[in-house]
C-alpha cells in the first residue's frame, strides 16, 4: 500500500503554532467540565499529534514537562501524567512513520491504542499509590479523544497548508 | 573517532534511552510525592505557570453565569443577591452551631468545664470547577494564600461540612471532599455523644463509620456532627445522617453508612473556616503550668458569648 497520493506538500511548521496548540489544549483540559469521564485529554491528543507529525521537534522532553504541568493543574500525584505522557510520546515518535502511512481512520485506530495505553499507565500508577479503581468509564475519554483525531489533524495542519504567497502558476 | 557518525546525523540519545531517563525521573517524583511529600516546592513553582490557564479556563463559565444573571434580572440585583447568599450561609452556619450547642446543653458544659470554643473566622469562596481526577473527589475554589486560606481549613456550606482544604496556591485552593476515599473526619452522634470517625466512601458518595463496635448505640436517622476533638473542625457542625446500619454476628465491627448533610457535590458557594488551633500539649514545666492557668483565669473572667445569648 502506498501513502495517500492526494497528500499535499506542507509548509514547514512554525514553532508558534505548536506552542499555541499546546496552550489551547491545556486551557481545554482545565475547563470546568461536568462529567470528566467523557472528556478526552486534549493535551495527550495534541502531544500525540505533534509527536507523529514532527518527531524530530516534539518528543519525550516536551511530553514530560506538559505532564508535570497537567499534574500540578489537576492537583494529582506529581509525575503521574509526566510518566504517561512520556510513554505516549515515546510510542508516538517510534510509530510516527508507520501511522502516517495509513488513512485518517487507520491513524485514528493507532491513536486510540496510544491514548488508551497512556491512560492505563496513569491508572496503574494511581492504583499502586492506593487509589480505588473508578470503573471502566476511564476508557471512554481516550476513545473520544481518538475520534477527535481527524478533526485535530485538519485543524492543526491548516496553518501549514496555506501558501505563503499566492502564485497562480505554481502547481501546489 | 572514525566510528562516530558525522554531526549531521547526530540526533541525541536514542528514544529508548530518553524514555528510560524520563520514566525514572517520573517514578522518582511519584515516590517523593506519594511517600514523603517532598515535592510541594516544585509543585508551587509549577503552579505559577498553570494558574493563569486555570483561571482563564474558569472565566468563560463565570462570564456565562454573569450574562445569564444579567438577562434574568438586573446585574445590580444579582450581585446583591450573591452577597446576601454569602451572608445567609454565614448566618445559617452560626445558627446551626447555636442549635447544636443548645441541644447538647448542660451535659457538654459540665463535661467541658472551662474549655472555650475558639471563635473561627470564615472566608466565603466560590467553587470554580470539579477536579479532573477520576481517582479522587476534589474541587477547586477561588481563594488562596492571598486571601489567608491555610491548608487544613474546614470547608462548609449552608447545611454542613463539605470537606477540607488540602492544598493552597496563591489564588486557588484545592478542597478534598468528605466523600474522598482518603478523607476522614471525627464525628459524634448528636443524640448520645458517641464518638466515631467517618471515612469517605469514594465513588458511592456516602460516608462510612469504621471501627464502631457491633453493639454500638447507633440507629438509622441519627445525625452526626463534628466532635471537635481533632482541633481542626469546630465542634457541632452537621456532617451526615446515618442511613444504614448492618450488624453482622461474624464481624466485630458494625457497618454504618451515612449520607452527607451538605451538598458535597452540589452547590457553588462555600465557607472556608480558619482552622481551630491544635490544643496545646500538657505543660511539662511548672512555670508553663502556671502560665496556662493564668491564661485560663483571664479567659473565664471575660464575659462569655454564650452567657450573653442566654435569655
Amino acid at each position: 500500500m502506498l501513502p495517500d497520493r492526494r497528500q499535499q506538500i506542507l509548509l514547514p511548521v512554525r514553532l508558534s503554532t505548536i506552542v499555541v496548540s499546546f496552550a489551547a489544549a491545556l486551557l481545554l483540559n482545565f475547563l470546568p467540565w461536568q462529567n470528566i469521564a467523557l472528556v478526552p485529554d486534549f493535551v495527550a491528543l495534541t502531544l500525540a499529534f505533534w509527536c507523529v507529525r514532527q518527531p524530530g521537534l516534539i518528543g519525550l522532553g516536551v511530553g514530560w514537562v506538559l505532564g508535570l504541568l497537567t499534574d500540578v493543574g489537576n492537583g494529582v500525584l506529581l509525575g503521574q501524567h509526566a510518566l504517561s505522557y512520556s510513554v505516549l510520546a515515546f510510542c508516538a515518535v517510534t510509530l510516527a512513520r508507520r501511522i502516517l502511512w495509513f488513512g485518517l481512520w487507520g491513524q485514528t485506530m493507532h491513536i486510540a491504542a496510544l491514548l488508551l495505553l497512556a491512560q492505563a499507565v496513569g491508572t496503574v500508577v494511581r492504583l499502586a499509590a492506593g487509589a480505588e479503581f473508578p470503573g471502566w468509564t476511564l476508557a471512554i475519554g481516550p476513545l473520544v479523544g481518538a475520534l477527535l483525531w481527524p478533526l485535530v489533524s485538519v485543524l492543526l495542519l491548516a496553518p501549514q497548508r496555506r501558501a505563503s504567497e499566492v502564485d497562480e502558476t505554481r502547481p501546489i | 573517532m572514525e566510528h562516530t557518525p558525522p554531526a549531521f546525523f547526530n540526533r541525541g540519545p536514542a528514544p529508548v534511552v530518553r524514555l528510560t531517563f524520563f520514566a525514572i525521573a517520573s517514578l522518582a517524583l511519584i515516590i517523593l510525592d506519594a511517600r514523603f511529600r517532598y515535592t510541594e516546592g516544585l509543585r508551587g513553582a509549577l503552579a505559577l505557570a498553570t494558574q493563569p490557564f486555570q483561571i482563564a479556563a474558569a472565566a468563560p463559565a463565570a462570564a456565562l453565569r454573569r450574562a445569564t444573571d444579567f438577562f434574568t434580572s438586573q446585574s445590580q440585583l444579582s450581585t446583591e443577591n450573591a452577597e446576601l447568599r454569602m451572608k445567609l450561609a454565614e448566618a445559617k452556619l452560626a445558627a446551626q452551631r447555636l442549635e447544636a450547642a443548645a441541644a447538647e446543653g448542660a451535659r457538654l458544659k459540665a463535661l467541658m468545664g472551662a474549655a472555650e470554643r475558639l471563635p473561627a473566622g470564615t472566608t466565603p469562596a466560590e467553587i470554580l470547577y470539579n477536579g479532573r481526577d477520576p481517582f479522587s473527589r476534589r474541587v477547586t475554589v477561588d481563594k488562596g494564600t492571598r486571601d489567608g486560606v491555610r491548608p487544613g481549613s474546614p470547608v462548609v456550606d449552608e447545611s454542613g461540612v463539605v470537606g477540607q482544604v488540602t492544598r493552597v496556591h496563591a489564588l486557588l485552593a484545592e478542597v478534598t471532599l468528605l466523600t474522598d476515599k482518603d478523607q476522614a473526619i471525627p464525628v459524634q452522634v448528636a443524640r448520645n455523644g458517641l464518638r466515631a470517625v467517618a471515612f469517605g466512601g469514594g465513588s458511592s458518595g456516602l460516608l462510612e463509620l469504621r471501627y464502631l463496635a457491633a453493639n454500638a448505640e447507633i440507629v438509622n436517622g441519627d445525625r452526626l456532627v463534628t466532635s471537635g476533638i481533632d482541633g481542626v473542625y469546630p465542634q457541632g457542625l452537621p456532617v451526615a445522617t446515618v442511613t444504614r446500619v448492618e450488624r453482622d454476628a461474624t464481624n466485630i465491627f458494625a457497618r454504618v453508612l451515612c449520607q452527607p448533610a451538605a451538598g458535597v457535590d452540589r452547590g457553588r458557594i462555600v465557607l472556608l473556616i480558619t482552622p481551630v488551633e491544635a490544643p496545646a500539649t500538657p505543660p511539662q514545666a511548672e512555670g508553663a503550668a502556671e502560665k496556662g492557668r493564668d491564661k485560663a483565669a483571664t479567659k473565664s473572667r471575660r464575659p462569655r458569648a454564650k452567657d450573653a445569648r442566654a435569655p
